[in-house]
């Protein structure tokens, strides 16, 4: 378990980076923090011909907000997340949810973008993400432009990013006051990957009833899930027994998880079910409890 | 290019070195410095044996190409030990546990909870401690008198 | 005086583990070593047509390239481990049909599992040698594959093996009493199939093998990280043809063992041999990829098995046939599945018993014994019926069991069939019933039955349940140690078990400093090298305090009497008049008047100044094999109390409680550690670990991501309760503990889960218990339900 033969390139700057995808693109492979790629590498089962870490590549780090979003550099670290006071107060479904991640030994390496560019079902950050309607930056030698994640998770491993891209920016909207948030998980062991997760967020009106209800639901589908009927379904209902129960089996059917022996599609399908009412009656109690001031 | 002169500092020492590029931390820090207290366990990032401190931070050496720590400074557990070969109360606290059987596994512990400790200086609950050596697999002890250890190791520090 | 035995003495091994200097065997590094890599078969199943090696030789940095062709009237191949065969009586006593299939040392003509050896890449560096790997071409033409243990004995299946006719590799059966009446007379009969599968020991170091040669004197150093280095060396002399005294096989520090590094493997024949042929030192370090597919596996056991009981609990008839998946090569002969056979009855009174065992051949890993090796499968089967039974019947699983029990009266008891050694299966000692009571005691049983009550009321399923093994611990045939006191008065140990972590630095001190009257500081245990001692077994199968334990009280006791005898000559007394404490020997009543261990070893060099008396050999040392009668009966009681997330089928351990008996405590931390640990690799078989295949014979579980290994998060520290009976089988009354803990989890975790679920019936007859499969059993018990309401 040794990785093969390639040329390592360590670009300084966001141009030199993008300059070296330019010429080298097709033949390599953007390494950021290295959580997902050197185990391939190790298994031989990518054998890129350059490898260009854009781990000292500053402008691709750091936590900034910028209007209604927190905007996180593509080689940021998961742990920098994690322990972000600023994600904390106007995100805290990240914080939440990136403890999910691997373990601590993972999170201190492993980055963002890579995460997202990863683009692995069930993976925290992608689901996080697309329930966040949040945004993905990518650039190339040539232009830079925003997807929204449905643009950008085309399926299992698949993203739209070109072979001279690579991530630049996240953007996580920020949870809005009056909102509750939930991110529920379960894997055979701590820190594995999911069998099925849920992350979402419901914002309440003074009324109590459901304003708004951002839901993805990750490790059902080969893309991040948005059940969005369950969000139109929810929005104006008083959040109830009987409304919560209702809401998290509605969309079941059109989930078409990837059966493996931790766990059977059907099992999976069923799994969301449970995670999403989960989800639902914590987030409705959070945002009752006036989590975010 | 396919090798590399790489300066790390090293336990306190900078290492001067060329080296292929494709050659992981763990390896370079066993087979090129001799420093073969840090283990290699599963090669992909799962066992935690290889767990070394990057900048005072706990990465898997496994998940790491050494040209990666280039200018960067790396701790392994023969930087634990005092000169005179005290041990660091970590150390401490595992022998007085039976924290260790095989002891195969022990220095990626032993290097996940220097930082533990040193970045949670308030005893934390057994969870807490559960939670952060979950990342670290032991086949012999299962696990009780590491926790232990570490509780002892917060007493120790003091 | 101070006695050590019994005592919490501070490890020996932990000062070089801790600090980063402990040598294992990737660690060594030896001027001018090349590396090897191994081409493994990526089918289950194939002919191998053609090997083309032309590009992987020439590629830069290889020293050579090596096929099963290049081995020819170099290297013999395996035998059957003469090691597992059994003694006549028994053989004669279950009248096996045991054909012999040793693996191939490399694949020659066809490949029978995923991962087995094809060709060895020499080269400069490990890289190196994987980059050559990728060029080698084999052409291989697949062959129907079969993984099913029931397919695979059909009349019809594909033979793997065309020489032994078909799958069946062995076939024994066991019989006591008088089985169909037994059955005429119950009440009920119960009939199921119980199903233990396939896991891996996976120890957290892999395998790996140097090797050097010396032509000046012929010298091969081979260190390997196995088990037994005895076993190694006699099969590298007796296939390669060497002289055995010139081969020293070395197990430094080993990490972790449990059952795989038992026994020899190809690679540490071929190294050794190929370290020879090149005269440069050849290092294998085998990776996790290559432990998951090519380190043997274990346990994959089905039984079929019927219950005959009264009304009142009583089992009065027990019927097994069982299969054991064995993958493709069994050289370990009936080991795992007669222990299966003889334990399966475990401490309960079984008066007729019929068990028929076939271990049958398939398209996978060979199996070898792993910590427990045939009794977790067997406990599994016996615990799973104790609640079957009450089930049926509606009686507490407790009254049940205690019901059955051998009672304290009827101890020694004859089980009415051999052991494994060949001598009369006996239980020697212990109380069951009060073992169990103060396992339940401990658990809180009467109220947890009432909280369990109030929380089903609100939704919430937590359930209790046990288990109860025996285990026939410290198996022969003999172990030995070597035992001297230098001129500086230090003693040293040598023994011919081998450690990997069980602490026999430590816990061997113990023992000879006490019968020295020492401190054990001032001895140093050796182990784990064949230039220590002409003979050594190893550690394994709860043997090392037992045997390793008892070769060093006997060879302590002779040369402390030898000691005695010289400084009775030194001080003109008679020895009645000595004793022998704090490093010194005096005279009893007069201590002032002493001669010190380091005088009585100098007075005991051969020459004029020798004290040693008149026909005894001069020289410091003592060599004793301890020879045990046969093994000792551990035994134990396992107790979990779980919840149950009803809605996803996650399980959680709330408590864990064990009650066991090992006789006499050497070092009680030491013991609770190996407790502790087996426990987590029961949990771990309970409910998260399993090799599984898919039906082209594809290894699915190939890397730590799939096969699941519990973390801290997953384990609960054990209560523990301890009974000591102590053994008559060996001076110290010791038994073995390295297994139990791992060998009742599964049974009392599935127990456990099955009462959590109560009042809806549901039988857990298959492992691990994955969230999955628990959600369907939960379906499927409540769909049953609503058809019956």
């Amino acid at each position: 378990m040794k990785p093969p033969k390639f040329s390592y390139l360590r670009p300084n700057s966001l141009l030199e980076a993008l300059n070296m995808l330019a010429e080298y693109g097709d033949d390599a492979k953007i390494m950021s923090g290295g959580q997902s790629l050197i185990p391939l590498l190790n298994m031989r089962l990518s054998t890129p011909g350059y490898i260009i870490d854009i781990g000292r590549v500053e402008e691709l780090k750091g936590i900034r907000e910028k209007e209604d979003a927190i905007v996180i550099g593509g080689m940021t670290r998961h742990v920098d997340v994690e322990k972000s006071a600023l994600v904390q107060e106007k995100c805290p479904l990240l914080t939440e949810g990136i403890r999910w991640v691997g373990h601590n030994q993972i999170r201190s390496r492993g980055t963002i973008g890579g995460s997202i560019a990863h683009a692995d079902p069930s993976a925290e950050l992608p689901c996080m993400l697309t329930a966040l309607r949040g945004e993905i930056v990518i650039v190339s030698s040539e232009e830079e432009m925003t997807l929204s994640p449905e643009e950008f998770f085309l399926s299992y491993l698949l993203t739209s990013l070109e072979p001279n891209q690579l991530i630049k920016e996240i953007r996580f909207p920020k949870i809005k006051k009056g909102s509750g948030y939930a991110f529920e998980e379960v894997a055979r062991r701590h820190g594995d990957f999911a069998l099925v997760e849920v992350a979402a967020v419901l914002e309440l009106d003074y009324d109590g009833t459901i304003a708004d209800a951002k839901i993805a639901l990750g490790g059902a589908n080969s893309v991040p899930f948005i059940p969005e009927a369950t969000e139109e379904f929810l929005i104006g209902k008083l959040p109830d027994d009987s409304i919560i129960k209702e809401a998290a089996t509605l969309q079941l059917d059109e989930l078409d998880p990837e059966g493996d022996i931790h766990g059977s599609k059907e099992y999976r399908r069923y799994l969301s079910g449970v995670l999403l009412e989960r989800a639902l009656y914590k987030a409705v109690e959070r945002a009752r409890e006036g989590v975010i001031a | 290019m396919s090798n590399y002169t790489v300066k790390i500092k090293v336990n306190g020492k900078v290492i001067d070195k060329e080296i292929e590029s494709r050659w992981l931390l763990s390896d370079f820090l066993r087979d090129k410095l001799g420093l073969t207290g840090t283990h290699v366990g599963c090669e992909h990032g799962v066992c935690g044996a290889c767990t070394v401190l990057l900048n005072g931070e706990p990465v898997r050496s496994c998940l790491m190409l050494a040209v990666q720590a280039d200018g960067l400074e790396v701790e392994t557990v023969e930087s634990l030990a005092e000169e005179d070969g005290t041990f660091h109360p970590i150390q401490q606290a595992f022998a007085n546990n039976h924290a260790l059987q095989c002891g195969f596994c022990t220095p990626g512990f032993l290097m996940s909870m220097k930082n533990f400790i040193e970045t949670h200086p308030v005893l934390p609950t057994d969870e807490e401690i559960r939670e952060a050596i979950s990342g670290n697999l032991c086949r012999c002890t299962g696990y009780s008198n590491i926790i232990k250890a570490v509780k002892e190791a917060y007493a120790l520090k003091c | 005086m101070k006695q050590f035995v019994g005592q919490n003495v501070k490890r020996k091994e932990d000062y070089r583990l801790l600090t980063g200097s402990g040598r294992f065997v990737a660690d060594i590094r030896i001027e001018n070593m090349v590396e090897a890599a191994i081409l493994r078969s990526p089918y289950a199943h194939a002919r191998i047509k053609n090997i083309d090696l032309s590009e992987a030789k020439h590629y830069k940095g290889v020293l050579d390239v090596i096929v099963a062709a290049d081995l020819k009237g170099n290297v013999k191949p395996f035998t059957e481990f003469v090691e597992f065969t059994f003694p006549p009586q028994l053989e004669a006593d279950i009248k096996p049909t045991i054909k012999k299939n040793p693996e191939p040392m490399l694949a020659e003509d066809k490949v029978t599992f995923v991962g087995q050896a094809v060709a060895i890449v020499l080269a400069e560096d490990r890289y190196v040698a994987e980059d050559a790997l990728a060029l080698i071409k084999v052409d291989y033409e697949p062959l129907p594959v079969v993984t099913d243990p029931y397919e695979t004995i059909k009349e019809d299946a594909l033979v793997i093996h065309p020489e032994l006719g078909n799958n069946i590799q062995s076939h024994f059966e066991v019989k006591v009493g008088d089985i169909d009446h037994a059955f005429r007379q119950a009440n009920h009969i119960l009939k199921t199939r119980i199903k233990t599968p396939r896991v891996s020991g996976n120890p957290l170091e892999t395998r790996g093998v140097i090797a050097e040669y010396q032509e000046r004197n012929q010298q091969l150093e081979v260190w390997s990280s196995t088990q037994v280095p005895f076993m190694v060396r006699s099969y590298l002399s007796k296939l390669v043809g060497l002289v055995e005294g010139n081969i020293r096989v070395v197990a430094p520090d080993v990490g972790g063992g449990f059952g795989p590094k038992c026994a020899v493997y190809p690679e540490e024949i071929i190294i050794p041999y190929l370290a020879m042929k090149y005269k440069r030192p050849v290092k294998w370090i085998e990776d996790r990829l290559e432990h998951m597919q090519s380190t043997r596996h274990s346990r994959d056991q089905v039984h079929d098995v019927e219950v005959a009981f009264r009304n009142d609990g009583t089992i009065i008839g027990l019927k097994d046939q069982f299969l054991l998946d064995n993958g493709a090569h069994n050289s370990f002969a009936l080991c795992c599945a007669y222990n299966s056979a003889a334990h399966l009855r475990g401490m309960y009174h079984i008066p007729n018993y019929e068990i028929t065992g076939r271990i049958v051949l398939t398209n996978k890993t060979p199996n070898v014994p792993y910590r427990g090796a045939g009794r977790p499968e067997a406990v599994y089967v016996m615990d799973r019926i104790i609640y079957m039974v009450a089930d049926k019947l509606n009686l507490d699983p407790v009254e049940v069991s205690m019901r059955n029990f051998v009672r304290p009266e009827q101890m020694p008891y004859e089980t009415g069939i051999f052991y494994r050694d060949g001598a009369n299966m006996v239980l020697e000692n212990g109380d069951y019933v009060k073992s169990l009571q103060q396992a339940m005691k401990i658990a809180g049983y009467e109220e947890f039955r009432q909280h369990q009550e109030e929380a089903r009321k609100n939704n919430k399923y937590i359930g209790i349940g046990f288990s109860s093994y025996i285990e026939g611990t410290g198996i022969g045939p003999f172990e030995g140690a070597a035992v001297k006191v230098d001129t500086t008065g230090h003693i040293l140990v040598g023994v011919g078990s081998s450690p990997h972590g069980q602490s026999h630095e430590t816990t061997l001190s113990q023992i000879c400093a006490d019968v020295f009257g020492v401190n054990p500081e001032q001895v140093s245990v050796r182990a784990g090298d064949t230039s220590l001692l002409p003979y050594g077994v190893g550690t394994f199968a709860s043997r090392g305090a037992v045997t390793a334990g008892s070769a060093v009280h006997g060879a302590s006791k002779q040369l402390k009497e030898k000691f005695l005898l010289i400084a009775g000559q030194m001080l003109g007394v008679s020895i009645n008049d000595l004793e022998m404490y704090g490093g010194k020997v005096s005279l009893k009543n007069s201590p002032s008047k002493f001669v010190t261990l380091q005088e009585i070893a100098q007075a005991a060099k051969p020459g004029p100044r020798c004290k040693v008396p008149i026909g005894i050999e001069p020289g410091a040392s003592a060599t004793y094999y301890f020879v045990p009668p046969t093994v000792t009966f551990s035994s134990g009681f396992h107790v979990a109390v779980v919840e149950v997330d009803k809605e996803t089928g996650f399980v959680g351990i709330l408590r864990y409680i064990v009650v066991h008996d090992c006789g006499r405590v050497i070092n009680p931390k030491i013991v609770d550690g190996q407790i502790q640990g087996g426990v987590a690799q029961g949990i771990g078989g309970a409910l998260y670990e399993e090799i599984i295949y898919d039906k082209n014979g594809q290894l699915v579980t190939g890397t730590y991501m799939d096969y699941l290994i519990p973390t801290a998060m997953e384990v609960p520290e054990v209560e523990m309760g301890h009974q000591e009976y102590l053994s008559p089988h060996n001076p110290m009354g010791i038994k073995g503990v390295g297994e139990g803990g791992a060998i009742s989890p599964p049974a009392a975790i599935a127990n456990a889960v099955c009462d959590a679920m109560r009042p809806l019936k549901i039988e857990i007859n298959s492992l691990p218990i994955s969230p999955n499969k628990l959600r369907s059993l939960i379906e499927e018990a409540e769909s049953a339900e609503s058809v019956l309401n």
